[in-house]
Order: structure tokens, then sequence, then C-alpha cells
């Protein structure tokens, strides 16, 4: 029998808020301007860029309606990658459903499996213990480094700089290596786990980091040497896709998408999980909110990654990884030859999973991408009873219409790859 | 058998066989600069290009081939079926006819008296054995209305394609290949005036005491930009730019239709740089005097390798020009410079 929460309270009914005179609706046309254009009977002509299409990314579909090869509207349509990752959570135990966090955005997956490791552990009320904060730390950055990096190469490939795609991917399948050393896969690790992790880190763990960390910094100078200052990388990023905060923060972005427009807003320095709070890195801010800042803004943060990755690996604690609640988290397997308690719990963590006490919550983490949250309502059950993910994405996603219109179709794409969206955290 | 038919029936066998030599050599090199062009950047690209068919993939170029050919052939509907398969024909006569007019050699006397000095293209009394397949006066006149045609190959292929992707990549691309037609011919100008004549022969021969890139360094950076938007080579592959209109003016074709635009783009590209080599690079003379001056082809085609390469290597560095930068570079950088340095040589010119 399935325990449901009771409902309380009535409910707000959804009022129809009225359309005042002289603010631009924001639907997902771009704005009433547009359909009074397609009302004066101008011909436009309509293109379809995606969902099979070499820069969008994946398979998103947007719908360009093109006067010459300006933009006056841009809808994208969403969903061709739904997967149903949220209705999924509701069938598997709480453990079970860190796979399917990986694969929603696929290029970061360890970040993904901290998030919602984070909520479940804040519903259950542990914490872990040091050590495994800190290699949490480690491995999310370690990814954020290799998503940025992804970004960064597509990005470029998008702008016609195909070499980078190459580069990119020489220092991606570092860590990559690393992340199979530690779990045995490449891309979807679920390394990190409810209370805990995988296991401890390998001893090779340790200088396989420092080498990459060593090494990083100037292979980014070697980007940056190829791009930043390239006269035709400029023309390409700057003063494209603007976006102020007020816009950015109107359509709820986060990440390196709202940085780019001057808000320092991370919930790594806003809301500090995971012992983020012990090391001291820097939050890069844009300025002019273009295309060029979100690249600056990345760029930058793939070395304060990096400075973060060398502090926590430099103080890197002994002890446990995983949390002591033997509820949560299975014994290890001397215990269980010892102790009937032991192999009790094993039994029931193996079979059922655990049980978090009936409740809800919402918790947050800074993906690649943004704030990546997750909201969970438990029964009191093994199994959530509802999970809602804000993926970053989705919101970066809704403000591409306003950055697009007036531009032309090429820089569609740079305003695409600029924001940085994965389809498997869009569409979920 | 007259003497004027025999003459006449010596030079179609001539033109003839130049003409199947020239068609063989440039299907090669197309053929190997594809894998060239793959095998570069894969260098630049820290991967190792294709290795597998052949020794060092020297056969990758035959089973590309194949493949192209025994392609199934899919096109749009509601396409100008004959212009659709007009245009990529167009484009690979085009680029093969351009070639008709440079000379890989000097032009060298069967049986008579060499003409004067030994630069000398003329040969009375013998038979002169020219090096290209068209000797003709205007041979850079030539080449430029020729290369003028392939613009039409491209927006032919668009137009006919009934589709929105290759519309758009052809109305960009005869924007583009007409703007920077004007750059390129200007800076062509520079040659032709320190020569005093369009055939291509005559500029080489005269110099022979110092390449046309050392008087005219100014017209060979125009030229080489130029001829970079011309072949649609990045950073100016507007009218393909796969990242914006998927592949262009040909998104719609397949299979050997699609390889004869392909065909199109590398022999245009061997044609840019013969002619670069042809008019700033001394041609056939060796690079320095102490090489022996009678292995002229070699010397020859060594440059266009060279100019080649050095276009692939830009080709896999730089990003992209977005439209309309390149269009303003066109008209407000490259035609006002062009028009400078053609100003400045015919003081020079007429000065001397």
């Amino acid at each position: 029998m399935a325990r449901r929460p009771p409902i309380r309270g009535s409910g707000t009914p959804v009022r129809e808020i009225p359309h005042q005179e002289g603010v631009p609706h924001l639907h997902p046309g771009g704005s009433g301007e547009f359909l009074d254009r397609i009302d004066s009977g101008e011909e436009l002509l309509e293109i379809n860029m995606g969902p099979q299409h070499p820069s969008t990314h994946g398979v998103l579909r947007l719908v360009l309606s093109l006067d010459g090869e300006r933009v006056v509207a841009c809808r994208p349509d969403i969903g061709y990658l739904h997967t149903g990752f949220e209705k999924s959570f509701e069938s598997h135990t709480y453990q079970q459903c860190i796979p399917l966090t990986d694969r929603m955005d696929y290029l970061a997956p360890p970040i993904n499996n901290l998030g919602f490791a984070l909520t479940v552990e804040k519903l259950l009320g542990i914490e872990i213990p040091p050590r495994g904060q800190y290699i949490r730390v480690i491995v999310a950055e370690l990814s954020r480094i290799a998503s940025h990096l992804v970004w960064l190469g597509t990005h470029a490939m998008d702008l016609g700089a195909t070499t980078m795609f190459m580069y990119c991917w020489r220092e991606r399948d570092r860590i990559l290596d690393i992340m199979e050393w530690i779990s045995g896969v490449r891309m979807m690790t679920s390394f990190i786990r409810v209370g805990g992790l995988l296991a401890d880190v390998p001893a090779e763990f340790v200088p396989m980091v420092k080498a990459f960390t060593a090494d990083f910094p100037s292979k980014v100078d070697e980007y940056e040497g190829l791009l930043t200052n390239n006269p035709i990388w400029r023309q390409r990023t700057v003063g494209l896709g603007k976006m102020d905060a007020a816009m950015a923060l109107g359509f709820g972005c986060s990440g390196a998408t709202l940085r780019g427009s001057g808000v320092p807003y991370d919930v790594r320095k806003a809301n500090p999980y995971s012992s983020y709070d012990h090391f001291d890195f820097e939050v890069p801010v844009g300025v002019n909110g273009d295309v060029f800042d979100r690249y600056l803004v990345r760029v930058r943060e793939m070395r304060e990654a990096c400075r973060i990755i060398d502090q926590a690996v430099a103080g890197l604690p002994g002890g446990p990884v995983n949390t002591s609640d033997r509820k949560v988290v299975l014994p290890p397997r001397a215990e269980i030859d010892n102790s009937m308690e032991s192999l009790i719990h094993h039994f029931k963590i193996s079979t059922e999973g655990f049980r978090p006490p009936p409740g809800a919550c919402y918790s947050a983490v800074e993906s690649a991408r943004g704030e990546l949250g997750f909201l969970l309502v438990s029964d009191g059950g093994n199994r959530p009873y509802r999970c809602k993910v804000r993926g970053p994405s989705f919101s970066n996603l809704s403000a591409l219409s306003q950055m697009v219109k007036g531009e032309l179709v090429a820089d569609v794409v740079a305003v695409v790859g600029s924001i940085d969206i994965i389809l498997g955290d869009v569409d979920r | 058998m007259s003497a004027a038919a025999t003459s006449v029936l010596l030079a179609v066998v001539v033109a003839v066989v130049k003409g199947v030599l020239i068609i063989f050599v440039l299907m090669t090199a197309f053929a190997y600069l594809t894998l060239a062009e793959r095998k570069v950047s894969a260098r630049i690209q820290l991967r190792y290009g294709p290795n597998r068919v052949g020794p060092f993939g020297f056969l990758q170029p035959l089973a590309d081939g194949v493949k192209l050919f025994t392609k199934e052939v899919t096109a749009p509907e509601g396409r100008d079926r004959f212009l659709y398969l007009l245009a990529p024909a167009l484009a690979a006569c085009a680029a093969m006819l351009a070639f008709s007019v440079i000379p890989i050699n000097q032009t060298i006397c069967i049986g008579g008296t060499h003409g004067a000095g030994p630069l000398s293209a003329s040969c009375p009394g013998g038979y002169p054995l020219h090096w290209d397949l068209a000797h003709l006066n205007i041979g850079l006149l030539f080449i430029l209305a020729i290369t003028s045609l392939g613009v039409y190959s491209i927006f032919l292929g668009g137009w006919a394609s009934n589709s929105k992707y290759p519309l758009l990549g052809a109305l960009r691309s005869s924007a583009q290949l007409i703007s920077y037609e004007m750059a390129v011919s200007f800076a062509l100008l520079g040659p032709v005036l320190l020569a005093g004549s369009l055939n291509l022969e005559t500029v080489v021969n005269q110099q022979h005491s110092l390449w046309f890139v050392f008087l005219q360094p100014m017209g060979f950076l125009l030229y080489f930009t130029g001829a970079l938007a011309e072949t649609n080579r990045l950073p100016f592959d507007l009218p393909e730019a796969e990242a914006e209109l998927v592949a262009g003016y040909h998104t719609e074709y397949t299979g050997m239709h699609f390889g004869l635009f392909f065909m199109a783009e590398y022999i245009n590209m061997v044609t840019v740089c013969s002619i670069a080599t042809v008019m700033f690079l001394g041609g056939w003379m060796a690079p320095f005097f102490f090489l022996p001056t009678w292995l002229g082809p070699i010397w020859f085609v060594g440059k266009v390798v060279l100019l080649l390469l050095l276009m692939m290597w830009v080709r896999w560095t730089f990003p992209r020009l977005r439209y309309d930068r390149l269009m303003q570079f066109g008209w407000k950088v490259l035609l006002p410079l062009g028009l400078a340095n053609l100003m400045l040589t015919s003081v020079f010119v007429a000065l001397h």
C-alpha cells in the first residue's frame, strides 16, 4: 500500500495576470511584437534549426523566423530528450536513483549525484565525514572542469575553431581517466552515493589529480591564447546575445549564464555545502552579459575549480568517507562476519534501502550549468514520493529567445553555445 | 597532307594529350589533397588521421571515391531537376577549366631556335611546346572569368535544391564571392602592371630577377586572403558554415553529386595556389640561384604545395567570421587596400 501524505489547505487558484499596456508579454514566441509582424502580412522565412542540426547541442529544436538573415523570433521547442527521470525516481529506492541522476546532466554526472545525495542526506539528517566531503568536492570540481571543457570545445567549434574541440578533449580525457580509476566508469560514475561515496579513493588518486592540476592552468592559457584575443573570436562574441542582470534574474538563469551578466550568485558561496566554505575561491562575474563575458566567466571558473581542487587535495583529511549510520550505508565486510546487527543492516539496505522520515526538502548545488536543485518529498517509505529537479539548463534556455532577437542566424549558434545547455538537463 | 593540316592535327593531338593530363593530374591532386587535409588536420588536432586503408592511409581517397560513387542518391522533392544536376557539373568544370592557362614550366622549343634570351617564349622555325593547355594572351582575364563562373554553380545548387538552408548558403555565397572577386582582381592587377602582360608565361618570365611577392607584398597578402574567401575556406567558409547552415548550398546533395562540389572546392584550392605561384612566387623559377633551373615543374609544384599547406593550417586554426563582418572586411578593408596598392604600383611603373 502506498502511503500518500495528506493534502492540506485548499490551494491557491491560478490567477490570470492581466496584460498591462506597454509591458511585453514574455511567451515562447519571443514577444507580442512577433505576432504583430505576422499579422501585418510581412513575409518571414521560417526555418527549423534542429532537432537534427550540428550545433544545437543535442536535440534542441529552434523555430526561427527570419527576415533575411536576421532573427525576428526564436521559439525553442524542447522535449526531444524527455526521459521521465522525475517519475522514474518514484519507483526506485533512494540509492537506486543515483544512476538516474547521472544521466540528467551527462557532462557532469558527479555533480548531479552530489545534489541528489545531499538532498537525501538532508532528509535523513546525516552529514558525512570530512574526508568524504573533500573527495566529493574534488570529484565535483573535476567534473565541472570536464563539463566546461566540452562546452569550450563545442562552443569554439560552432564558431568554426574546430581544433579547440580536440584540444579540450585531450584534457577532458585525463579527467575521465581519473574518474575511471576511482569508479570503474568514465562518464556515468555514480561515484557519489547517499551517505558517502562508492568507496574510498585508491592511492593513485591524489598523485593523478595533482599531476592534472599542475598541468591544467597552462592548458587554459593555451586555449585563451587561441581564442581570447583573437580578433575573429571577439567579433563573433563581444556585444552579442546581451542580457542584463534584471533580465537574467527574471528568467531564473543561474550559473555562468547569470554571472556573465554581473550577478555574483554561486550556490557554493551563497549556501555552502559539502564544506565548500573551507576553500578560498573567487566567483568571476561578467560586466556586459554578452557571449564573450560568459565565455570569460567559464574559462575563469576552470581556473578557480583548479584552485579548489588543489586546496582540497592539500588538506585532504584522513578517516572514513561514509557516514557511520548503518541504516544508510552498508557496513564494512569484516563487520558482517562478527556482528549479527551488521548482517541485518546489510540485508535490510540491500533489499529495501532506507526510509527517511516523512517530509519535504529542497537543496541545491552549483552544477556546471547553474543552480541544480532537488525537491524531494518523502512519505516515510523507501522511495521518493515525489522528486522535482530544478535543472539549470531549462531556465537558462528560456532566456534564449529574448537574447537572439534581432541577431543574425550565425549568432544564434554562438548564443546557444554560450548558455551551455544540456538537453538531458532541460528535458529530464 | 599539307603542312597546315599537319600543324592543325598536331595542335589538336597535343591539346587533347595536355587536357587529359591536366584532368588526370587534377583528379589525383584532389584525391590526395583530401587525404592531406585530413592528415594535416589530424596532426594539428592531436589525432592520427586516416591510417587504415593501405599503408599510411594512402588508399583512403580510393575508398572515399568508391563510397561516394556507390552511395544512394537522394534528392529533395520539388527540386529543379535540370539545374540540380547542372550545378555540381558546372562547379567541377569551372574549377578544372581555370587550370588550362596556367603554365607550369617555360615554353620548350623543339626543333627550332629559341627566341632571344633564355626566358623568351618565342620559337621561330620550331615547335614551341607550351606547358599550359591554352597559351592565351589574356590568360589572367580568362582565369578571372572562369572562376566567376563557379559562383553560378553554388547559387544554382542552392536554388535548385528547394530547401531553406541551401538557399541561405547560396545567397551568402553569391554575395561573398562577388565581393571578394573584386579584391582578388585588384590584387592580381599589380603583377600584371609590373609585367606589362596578361599572359601568365610572360608574367613569370618577368620575375626572373626578383619575384613579384617582394615588390607586391601587400598584393600577395590581399590575394591570398581573397583566395581563401574564393575557395570558401575557413575563416571565410560562410556559404557552407556547417555549424549554422548544416552544409550550406550542398546540404541536399548526396553521393557523387556532392563529390563533384567537393572536388571543385579542392581543385579550386589548387588553382588559386597555382595562380599565386605564377603571379607572385615566380612560377617555375628555382627558389635559390644555386638550384638547377631545369627542374621547373618541381619548383612549381613545391610552391603550390607550400601554399596549400598554409591554407590548411589557417583552416584548422581560426574561427569563422560572421557573414556581415565578412562583407565589411571585403568591401571596407580588402578593396580599399587593393585600390591603394594598385595606385602605388601604377605610379611606380609609370616612373620607371
